[in-house]
């Protein structure tokens, strides 16, 4: 043990490797100076308890330099604090860093290293903090540099999610579960009596009992059921019938016929029944509301663009709110900054990541005087640009000016329960005006028993649960395997689908890893060379080739040409290089199927090549084989280098769409939709926004699911890329589900109702035909959930 | 039998005092959150000699 740690250390704050042994204070290795510098923090406000919960708790800080100067202007603070008064100020922030026992212990400390910091409590699965500061001794921004100095940097950003998460929910439906609960649970109780009979001395009991039933359906009816006659009204006022009509007429029905039958009939009433069917209502309505804390599916290019921007005016620095930023504007953007807003470069040098926007993780170079469009991120030194468009009408964020962000896109799929619930109702109500007619003219009391009992017992209740919960078990078993939806509602929508659209670049490929292979043997000089020759252009493949070689002595370059699409040829020292297609090397064409190849040679003899691998995603040929039951297509931002390797996932040639603009993106899925095509967009950047909020079921994929994504219906994480066609047909099968249960519960309905037309419901068959049926459901739709997951290899 | 009444009275009034003590406890916040209290409770609170735990992490860092 003792002799490996001393091969490969790694860092003591972070857990990584060690690569320098430079970094070490009081015996303990660190692998950069962020790291080192969080533990000597630490040390000197004696919390290095921190270390001793769990091994290596840090977050790696190799790359970090951030300025949060704009913290000091008043307009940005407004925004950001909860509260303020005289001396106190209250502060959430999300810190996506937080993820151990640790990071917990760590936070809840802030108020040893800052005696200005009151309280500070962390949400752990929010991963929030929530911090009172007494602001005249310490200002925003040092409380933001105190947590960005511990490792722990809160994201700032202008689309407050914080806010909206923390917003108090008004629906109350946990209590009005607990006050229906309640009730139910005594009504019950007070229902057992009559159930097994009263003897006729005890027949005072029976009104006792009947009248505080009756008092326990009160709070039930007027509190926790009260939802449903609202929500039937509102529905009946925009002319349509979805089920809540059927629901809140047999809690109305059930109400009034217990008042009437224990005052006049003296009759036990119906109010057993009435308790249960709004418990478990509002039980498959809690269900039914999942929320996932750290993820956000509403996001959109504010959330992840700076809030404030620093802008030259007059030769000095000076920070503004984004919204302020107008064009004409001279900004100045770091290291690791975001260009907010398309802009002409006028001083630095400029190497842009477009991985937020394109999934492209290579820098591409820009020459002064290009334009470079928002959302890329600055790597290198500080480059100077003038702002050309506002932040909001940018070639990236118009998209979001688009209908489709605009429109709320619920009309266009109904859910089964929503189809079904229609004709449910006007069937249910013919039952029971058809009975009471029949009756009428014989026996009027009969009749309204009977009218009143068909309303009660058809009463869709199993009906009402069997969607949330057959879809609350698929929504599980989809969480555990990594693919997180935003609603149960998607999951129809997704069972609906019969055409995927795919983004290419981050995701069917891999954003991280660019694989590169050197065939052939180098000396050490001609990787100089070729290294020499290769850093001068800014071509994605001669970076990697230049990232792969490593750091080389840059040798003196004579000539260098660069030819679009073939190559390079440059002369290093005497040496003359080509490097690049087969065509430009060797004067004629090589078909190389597969890989994408550059070819190189030095002074005219030729020493190998050097292939790219494409890291496609694993799977990608499990889902290749979607491509009988589903229309495939690509759709991608880049240029067509891969056609060909492509074309083996996706068959058809004429189903590759490459260069496509963001815009472009969004018009295509229109268009598919408008030739009756249902459409699920699997993307991840921001460019592919417009085509998620378009499709009828948009998914981002993400390696990390608490960074950055799209908003989207659901996010999946990378790993589980490949179970797509588990969860297309799992989905299919939740959905199936859904139906059996539909007639199961209709098979309920109609054993109860040849009772009901009769007139001669008693409470008992009511009681026990109402708990049966429903719990019938739950453990129908539970069980036949877990058997599909279990056949599909989710579980 | 009439101390039915007076049974079934107490029994519902009980109830209704735990409704009301949960109602009391939801509004207040205490189900908010959950999750972290349970992490909470297993840190210990302060340690007031930090020398100690600095050569305990040294010695746990060298069996790594």
């Amino acid at each position: 043990m003792r002799t490996a740690s001393i091969e490969k250390t790694t860092c003591y704050h972070c857990g990584d490797d060690c690569l320098t042994p430079n970094y070490v204070v009081e015996q303990k290795q660190f692998c950069c100076l962020g790291c080192k510098s969080v533990f000597e923090v630490l040390s000197e406000s004696k919390l290095c308890s921190y270390y001793s919960y769990n091994d290596h708790p840090g977050i790696n800080r190799a790359n970090a330099d951030r300025k949060f100067d704009y913290l000091n202007e008043p307009d940005i603070v407004n925004e950001l604090i909860d509260y303020k008064d005289d001396n106190l100020t209250i502060v959430t922030f999300y810190i996506p860093q937080i993820h151990c026992s640790s990071c917990l212990w760590l936070l809840e400390q802030l108020n040893k290293m800052n005696p200005a910091i009151h309280y500070a409590r962390v949400d752990f699965l929010k991963k929030q903090i929530n911090i009172r500061f007494n602001h005249h001794n310490l200002n925003l921004q040092q409380l933001v540099e105190l947590l960005y100095n511990i490792g722990y940097e809160p994201v700032i950003s202008l689309q407050d999610i914080i806010k909206k998460q923390n917003a108090p929910i008004k629906d109350n439906l946990v209590q009005k579960i607990a006050v229906a609960g309640f009730c139910f649970g005594n009504v019950m109780l007070l229902s057992f009596p009559e159930y097994f009979g009263i003897s006729i001395y005890e027949q005072g009991f029976r009104h006792f009992f009947g009248w505080l039933n009756i008092l326990f359906a009160l709070p039930v009816v007027f509190y926790s059921g009260w939802g449903y006659f609202v929500s039937a009204r509102q529905n009946l006022h925009v002319k349509v019938l979805n089920i809540d009509f059927p629901l809140a007429l047999g809690i109305g029905i059930l109400f009034v016929r217990s008042i009437v039958d224990v005052a006049i009939n003296n009759d036990p009433g119906f109010t057993d029944t009435l308790c249960g069917l709004v418990f478990f209502l509002l039980i498959g309505k809690y269900i039914q509301k999942k929320t996932y804390h750290h993820i956000s599916f509403e996001r959109d290019y504010r959330s992840f663009f700076p809030v404030a921007v620093n802008v030259l005016i007059d030769d000095i620095e000076k920070p503004i709110p984004l919204a302020q930023l107008q064009t004409g504007q001279r900004i100045i953007i770091r290291n690791n900054e975001i260009i907010p807003a398309d802009a002409i470069l006028l001083k630095g040098r400029a190497m842009v990541d477009f991985s937020f926007v394109t999934g492209e993780s290579i820098p591409i170079g820009k020459t002064l005087g290009e334009i470079i469009y928002a959302g890329g991120r600055q790597t290198g030194e500080a480059i100077e640009l003038e702002v050309i468009k506002s932040v909001s009408q940018s070639y990236l964020t118009q998209l979001w000016n688009n209908e489709a962000f605009t429109t709320q896109k619920n009309g266009s799929s109904k859910t089964f329960n929503e189809k079904v619930s229609k004709y449910f109702t006007i069937v249910l109500l013919a039952i029971a005006f058809g009975s009471l007619l029949i009756w009428l003219p014989f026996n009027a009391g009969r009749g309204l028993a009977a009218f009143t009992a068909v309303l009660i017992v058809a009463c869709p209740c199993a009906l009402a649960l069997s969607t949330p919960f057959t879809m609350a078990a698929a929504l599980s078993i989809f969480d555990r395997n990594l693919f997180y939806l935003k609603n149960t509602r998607v999951i129809e929508q997704m069972a609906a689908i019969n055409t995927i659209v795919m983004d290419k670049t981050g995701t069917i490929t891999n954003g991280d890893t660019n694989g590169i292979e050197l065939n052939g043997k180098f000396t050490a000089l001609q990787k100089q060379l070729i290294y020499s020759a290769c850093v001068n252009s800014m071509h994605p493949l001669s970076r990697m080739i230049c990232d792969h070689l490593g750091d080389q002595k840059r040798l003196p370059v004579n000539s260098y040409n660069e030819f679009a699409g073939k190559g390079i040829i440059a002369n290093v020292g005497n040496h003359r290089l080509k490097i690049g297609s087969s065509k430009l090397v060797f004067g004629y064409a090589i078909e190389t199927p597969g890989n994408t190849t550059i070819y190189i040679s030095i002074d005219g003899s030729y020493l190998g090549y050097v292939t790219i691998k494409h890291n496609y995603r694993t799977g990608m040929d499990d889902i290749a084989g979607l491509n009988s039951a589903y229309d495939m297509f690509l759709l991608s931002g880049d240029q067509d280098h891969e056609r060909e390797n492509l074309l083996q996932f996706f068959k058809k040639p004429e189903h590759l769409y490459f260069d496509q603009s963001p815009q472009g993106k969004l018009d295509f899925i229109l268009s598919l939709q408008n030739e009756g095509k249902r459409i699920m967009m699997i993307g991840d950047g921001l460019n592919d926004s417009g085509a998620l909020k378009q499709s009828d079921f948009g998914i981002a994929v993400s390696d990390n699911v608490n960074n950055f994504s799209p908003g989207s219906d659901a996010i999946m994480d990378g790993r589980s890329f490949k179970k797509l066609p588990s969860f297309l047909r799992f989905s299919k099968d939740a959905v199936n589900i859904i139906h059996l249960s539909f007639i199961i519960s209709l098979t309920y309905n109609i054993i109860g109702l040849s009772y009901a037309v009769s007139g001669r419901l008693s409470p008992l068959i009511a009681a026990i035909l109402m708990p049966l049926s429903t719990v019938t459901i739950i453990l129908f739709t539970t069980l036949a959930t877990h058997f599909a997951a279990k056949k599909r290899n989710l579980l | 039998m009439s101390i039915i009444y007076f049974l079934i009275g107490c029994s519902v009034m009980l109830a209704c005092i735990f409704l009301v003590a949960f109602f009391w406890a939801q509004r207040s916040g205490q189900n908010d959150d959950l999750y972290t209290p349970s992490m909470r409770i297993l840190l210990d609170d302060d340690v007031h000699v930090p020398a100690h735990t600095v050569d305990d992490d040294i010695g746990t860092g060298d069996k790594k």
